[in-house]
């Protein structure tokens, strides 16, 4: 853990590990030497301004982009290790919130939900169409159960989309952007969502964001990743390091300043 | 997501009703776990001993791990007991399960009413021409709307951009040479077995060269380069301009004012038009050539003999008659294939379906047109 963890810390085991991890796209180095813990139960948020390359670090935890260097341990096993059939034992753990809600198109908003279901479970009709109608109940989509997603709004979609993250009843879950391109009410609405879910289900999240409204109110743990340097500069929860980061980075963002010495975008 | 919250049991996820005296309790038990599709249902009559406005409380002693099935569970419950007027006690609940409870609504969804699908022939057969007309309508307005784009262009005040025009005759030009050639040269390769086959018995070996070079130039080689070009071409250009309609990208060109009709639709019919004509002369060639190097292997043909031949078969207005053919083969097929891009939905499959119609319809629509101009030209006597 790096030295910067806010005091306190309280102690939950650790449920995935990055260690050294570099990202790179072709000869662009995207981050490097990113090293984190997420604890179980927690809400983890991975935070940085515009083209840092946080949806990057998400798309290597998801396991759609291998590592240049670096291990990354899932329940302590080492996820780039082994086949891919061991990769898609360990990724039936994660569930994916994308960032367009990525929801199949020629399905209907039920359908999308029941599939993930249909094709890893033996589950008769009656009891996927009973999980469907809970699972939208949760995100409050009932209504929407037999729509197409083109019929939808952009909220409607992140719920639709939340409700099939979680169709296998993962224990580990992503989400990227929850909250771009939504109003700030719906938006709450989808923290309290969020936060009912990880106190209910007891599950784990991972978040990237730059809401800040969002990230301070939902999340207890995170990481600050650089575009310059390229590396992160900052651990702890966003509400700590907002209140005791002395890095100009970090605060600039965090306070919604203006930086005058940055050149880039941190915002 | 799963909570231990009795590791002592791992029995099956079980539940029964008890009056213990103090009121009505549901006792669970077992693990409730989704993916091991063992979720007992809440029977409709299960509630029918508890008498109105009665409390039922939970005990969760002997409850294991649980997931969405025991919520589910729970759903079912409380569906059933607000309909028969009890309080469901659900503070006596674990802490979690309560919250996920709490989000869900009182009722579950109705079913959906099944779809009427009546017989309506006549209703049927209106809407399908009422359609039909409709769609002629919009093409011909299109292609009105793209001519004078057209012809904007063509006094220097249009919006065309030059570069699109460019990448689009590559696609449709050159880079279709092979495919074409090797069709050609094998539909005037088949014409010459076919013939030799015949005129052998007559010791009219030479006239396959005829044969040959009438049938590319008349027929063969603009209907065979069009069928190409529409599965080719015509699909991508569906494809792409339905792929833009699912992204928005037809909306902002809207917004902005831009003109779709001379923006993406005219370079693309303009490539097919400057392209096809010069490829249906490279495919008459080829297929000459496919039917020259038949005749040279299987009949006493010279190679000066079958070159004089031709020559003398094929009037020049016959491949001006196939010249003017191929042209209007691509305004038809550009300007169907990017109409049913623009009229597509906006899903994945969408994309799929806008493709095959525009492959399908081109290629009927070349051949239908072909019938029509061999009408016209044995009206003509051309």
């Amino acid at each position: 853990m790096a030295p910067d963890m806010p005091p306190g810390d309280d102690g939950r085991e650790t449920l995935m590990s990055l260690q050294g991890i570099t990202l790179a796209f072709g000869s662009k180095i995207i981050q490097q030497n990113v090293s984190f813990d997420v604890r179980r139960g927690s809400i983890f948020a991975v935070m940085g301004g515009s083209g840092c390359g946080k949806s990057t670090i998400l798309k290597s935890m998801i396991g759609l982009l291998r590592p240049r260097q670096g291990r990354y341990l899932v329940g302590g096993d080492d996820y780039w290790q082994g086949d891919d059939a061991h990769r898609v034992t360990v990724s039936r753990r994660f569930g994916v919130l994308f960032q367009s809600a990525a929801l199949w198109s020629s399905l209907t908003v039920g359908e999308n939900v029941a599939l993930p279901m249909q094709m890893f479970t033996r589950l008769d009709a009656g009891t996927i169409r009973r999980l469907v109608e809970l699972k939208l109940g949760l995100v409050d989509m009932l209504h929407a159960i037999d729509q197409y997603p083109s019929e939808l709004s952009g909220g409607m979609k992140k719920r639709a989309g939340l409700a099939r993250a979680m169709a296998l009843d993962p224990d580990i879950l992503f989400f990227d952007e929850p909250s771009a391109g939504l109003d700030p009410i719906t938006s709450a609405r989808l923290d309290d969502l969020i936060v009912n879910l990880r106190d209910g289900l007891g599950a784990t999240i991972v978040i990237v964001s730059h809401e800040l409204p969002s990230l301070f109110a939902i999340a207890d743990d995170g990481i600050f990743l650089d575009a310059q340097t390229k590396t992160p500069i900052a651990h702890g929860a966003p509400s700590w390091l907002r209140d005791h980061c002395d890095d100009p980075q970090v605060r600039a963002f965090m306070h919604r300043e203006r930086p005058e010495t940055l050149s880039g975008r941190t915002d | 997501m799963e909570r231990l919250v009795n590791t002592t049991d791992h029995g099956q996820p079980e539940w029964h009703l008890d009056n213990d005296g103090s009121g009505h309790v549901i006792v669970l038990s077992g693990e409730w776990i989704a993916q091991d599709g063992r979720i007992p249902p809440f029977p409709a009559d299960a509630l029918r001993q508890v008498e109105k406005g009665q409390d039922i409380t939970f005990r969760t002693e002997a409850l294991g791990r649980w997931d969405t099935a025991l919520i589910s569970f729970l759903w079912d419950l409380k569906q059933q007991a607000t309909g028969a007027g009890l309080t469901l006690r659900t503070d006596t609940l674990p802490d979690s399960a309560r919250k996920l409870l709490d989000l869900l609504p009182e009722q579950a969804a109705p079913p959906p009413p099944p779809p009427h699908r009546g017989f309506a022939p006549v209703t049927a057969v209106g809407a399908y021409t009422l359609d039909s007309l409709t769609e002629i309508g919009t093409v011909t307005e299109l292609g009105a709307e793209t001519a004078r784009g057209a012809l904007a262009a063509a006094t220097g005040r249009g919006r065309m951009r030059m570069t699109d025009l460019m990448s689009n005759v590559r696609d449709a030009g050159p880079s279709a040479l092979l495919i074409v050639s090797i069709v050609n040269f094998l539909i005037g390769a088949i014409l010459a077995f076919v013939g030799a086959v015949q005129l052998r018995k007559f010791a009219a070996d030479i006239y396959v060269a005829s044969l040959v070079g009438i049938a590319m130039v008349r027929e063969m080689s603009a209907v065979m380069t069009a069928i190409i070009m529409a599965g080719r071409t015509g699909g991508a250009y569906a494809a792409r301009i339905a792929t833009m309609q699912g992204n928005e990208e037809i909306d902002a060109l809207t917004v902005f004012g831009i003109p779709v009709s001379s923006y993406l639709i005219l370079p693309s019919i303009l490539s097919l038009i400057l392209t096809m004509p010069f490829l249906y002369l490279y495919g008459c060639l080829i297929g000459m050539l496919g039917g020259f190097c038949v005749a040279i292997g299987m009949l006493t043909v010279t190679g000066a003999g079958y070159f004089h031949q031709t020559v003398n078969a094929i009037a020049l207005n016959q491949f001006e008659f196939g010249f003017v053919k191929s042209i209007f083969f691509a305004a038809l097929i550009g300007l169907t294939s990017c109409r049913i891009g623009l009229r597509a939905g906006r899903s994945a499959a969408d994309v799929g379906v806008a493709a095959t119609r525009a492959v399908v319809v081109g290629i009927v629509g070349v051949i239908a047109l072909d019938a029509i101009f061999a009408v016209i030209a044995n009206t003509l006597g051309i």
